[in-house]
């Protein structure tokens, strides 16, 4: 049959798909899931008795924010402004200086022989601190370390840490740890639930 | 003069329209807290976003104050739990993904700027019960680069 076919208009197409991209624009979000990553200790088995775990005092940089949202660091109470400097004083210790942290010699796969800080900085808050100082704080103790990363990868390698290729990443890492640890809330262990 | 052709129209449209559908992710939750995420200028981006739970924290938005008040709350999928549901929570969520995935499920906690730490640390305590350690506190990066 030599029917001749209607052809389908197609001249909307255009606008069907366009509504089609505006839902699409609509329902969908761009944000970005970003933020500070962060790993949480196991919690201890309750059978198991608690054993107090001796970290020498030098190895250890003591940061609390208070209900007023003061800031408690090394000592005496400073300004959020000077905390990175704090740390990274505390990380690098350049002149081995002896109430800082010590170092160990560790054979780096990849890399050899380097003196790794033991430091590790303690974050203690309580239930009244405001969530958004305790993000500064964290931010500028994260900011230290990759400081400190940069400044390693930029004498080594020539570039900058986040430039690297993974295994050279890997190996700042090992070196430059990031030891934040969240400690164990105090006011909560008084609560049994 | 000549006129541009537009028959190929669609087809530009098209490729635009499936760079969104692939580029994008759908939201899954309505959100029924107020957030104002805090900034951090270190924030990094999460590789993979199939690997995140979100727990929301914040205030109750206008039209549910009536029911649940302007205190602070926990809102899990869609609707607003206590911190013993995020158990359930996490399980579930464990549950939904590849086998392979599984440890590297990171939680989210989007918290609201005038959130205080009682709320998180409560949350941080049940997921490490629930041995969820892989965590991220969500934060914009700054729009203003120093």
């Amino acid at each position: 049959m030599a029917r001749s076919v209607n052809e389908i208009n197609s001249g909307s197409t255009a606008d069907i798909a366009f509504i089609i991209l505006v839902f699409f624009l609509m329902v969908s979000n761009m944000d970005s899931v970003g933020g500070l990553q962060r790993l949480l200790p196991p919690m201890p088995d309750e059978n198991q008795k608690v054993e107090q775990q001796k970290v020498n005092r030098r190895n250890i940089l003591v940061v609390k924010i208070n209900e007023q949202d003061q800031l408690y660091a090394g000592g005496d109470y400073i300004d959020i402004t000077m905390l990175k400097d704090k740390a990274k004083e505390f990380l690098v210790n350049p002149n081995d200086n002896e109430s800082l942290p010590e170092k160990e010699n560790k054979e780096i796969e990849g890399f050899g022989l380097y003196p790794v800080s033991k430091g590790v900085i303690s974050l203690q808050n309580t239930r009244g601190t405001s969530y958004d100082t305790y993000i500064k704080v964290q931010n500028e103790l994260v900011k230290a370390v990759n400081e400190i990363r940069d400044e390693f990868s930029m004498e080594h390698y020539g570039r900058k840490y986040i430039a690297l290729d993974e295994d050279r990443q890997k190996i700042v890492r090992q070196i430059i740890p990031q030891n934040i640890s969240e400690a164990e809330p105090l006011d909560l262990k008084a609560k049994k639930r | 003069m000549q006129a541009i052709g537009t028959s190929s129209l669609p087809d530009i449209v098209f490729m635009l329209l499936i760079f969104f559908m692939v580029t994008t992710t759908i939201r899954e939750t309505n959100k029924k807290v107020v957030i104002k995420l805090p900034e951090a200028t270190e924030s990094a981006k999460l590789e993979r976003k199939d690997l995140a739970s979100h727990i929301y924290v914040g205030a109750p938005i206008k039209g549910e104050q009536a029911k649940y008040g302007t205190e602070v709350r926990i809102q899990l999928n869609d609707s607003f739990r206590s911190v013993t549901d995020i158990r359930d929570f996490v399980a579930a969520e464990r549950e939904n993904m590849n086998e392979a995935d599984r440890p590297f499920m990171t939680v989210s906690i989007r918290a609201d700027i005038n959130t205080r730490m009682g709320i998180i640390t409560d949350i941080k305590q049940e997921l490490r019960r629930c041995s969820a350690l892989k965590i991220m506190y969500a934060a914009r990066k700054p729009q203003v680069i120093e």
